[in-house]
């Protein structure tokens, strides 16, 4: 048995260190899903930025990360790694947008 | 049914008397996650309470299921306003996993296989209103619904009750977990409708 609390994710091989197995699950769209909602936020389409993650530094256009729609809010997480890369949980209220997956967003300055 | 009036203050409540305000009534078991489901071997499978001490009581699959284990029937109630009514769940109750640990602490952080974390005061866990569950409706729990094993905490919204639970981390402070970190409710309450950071 083992009582590893590491919660980290998966190795390359798609094992996790802790021994579980993980599957990708097709409950998940590509990161283009996000360009309206993110559309209210920023006025430049973030989807063409190029994020670089923080935990395994893979970089990519935000179109292309793996987001998970069937939750209470958007999650991107990094097509390597699968870390969470961003959350964006909206209410009536507010909006709440966590960007701290990304060590770095790279667009073209405007102008 | 007799239709009762409500009147016209206070919050908007639910049609039905067992719904939490905001909440609507769904007979089928919608599945959310927010991420990749982990498939957790048993012969690799834990649970492990490490107290703030680093004091630590682990049950492998075996040992935890030598525990005492009740049946129960549970109301359920999800942030995204769907509720779920008469839920017929088995599992260990955690007033039986914490018998055992010594701990001052008031919180407890939960932590699952794939990473997904919550908490909660370390109250809401005793006293017969939580559980870890391995069975629902009289089969093993499905990974989606988060076998093997899930925390069930049917007071609070479901975002508590983490799916693939590991164990909980006993802690002085209470420690935001994922959702609640991403803006939703330090607590969680749906009869207070406590959805958001701000409400």
């Amino acid at each position: 048995m083992t009582d590893s609390f590491s919660t980290s994710l998966p190795a390359p091989d798609g094992s996790a260190p802790d021994g579980t197995a993980t599957v990708p699950e097709p409950a998940f769209l590509d990161g283009n899903a996000a360009a309206g909602p993110l559309r209210e936020l920023f006025t430049v389409d973030l989807t063409a930025a190029v994020g670089t993650c923080a935990s395994c530094g893979d970089a990519g256009p935000l179109g292309g990360v793996r987001l998970f729609t069937q939750a209470p809010g958007l999650v991107g997480r990094c097509p390597g790694c699968e870390d969470v890369l961003f959350t964006l949980v909206r209410s009536e209220r507010d909006t709440y947008l966590s960007m701290k997956g990304f060590t770095t967003l790279r667009f073209p300055t405007a102008g | 049914m007799a239709l009762i009036s409500r009147g016209f203050s206070g919050r908007p409540r639910s049609d039905e008397p067992d719904l939490p305000p905001g909440q609507y009534l769904t007979s089928d078991f919608p599945v959310l996650s927010a991420g990749p489901t982990p498939r957790v071997p048993l012969d690799t499978w834990a649970f492990t309470i490490v107290t703030e001490a680093g004091e630590r009581h682990s049950w492998d699959w075996k040992a935890f299921r030598q525990l005492p284990a009740e049946d129960l029937t549970v109301d359920l109630h999800c942030v995204t306003r769907w509720s779920k009514l008469g839920t017929s769940w088995r599992g260990v109750s955690l007033d039986t996993l914490l018998e055992d640990v010594e701990t001052a602490a008031e919180y407890a952080h939960v932590r699952s296989y794939g990473g997904y974390t919550t908490n909660l005061p370390l109250e809401d866990l005793l006293d017969g209103q939580a559980w870890i569950a391995f069975e629902y409706d009289g089969e093993d729990l499905a990974p989606e619904h988060g076998g093997p094993a899930r925390l069930l905490v049917p007071h609070l919204y479901l975002w508590k009750s983490a799916k693939w639970v590991q164990g909980l981390i006993l802690t002085p402070e209470d420690e935001p977990g994922f959702w609640e970190t991403a803006g939703y409710h330090i607590y969680g309450d749906p009869w207070r409708e406590q959805r958001y950071a701000g409400d």
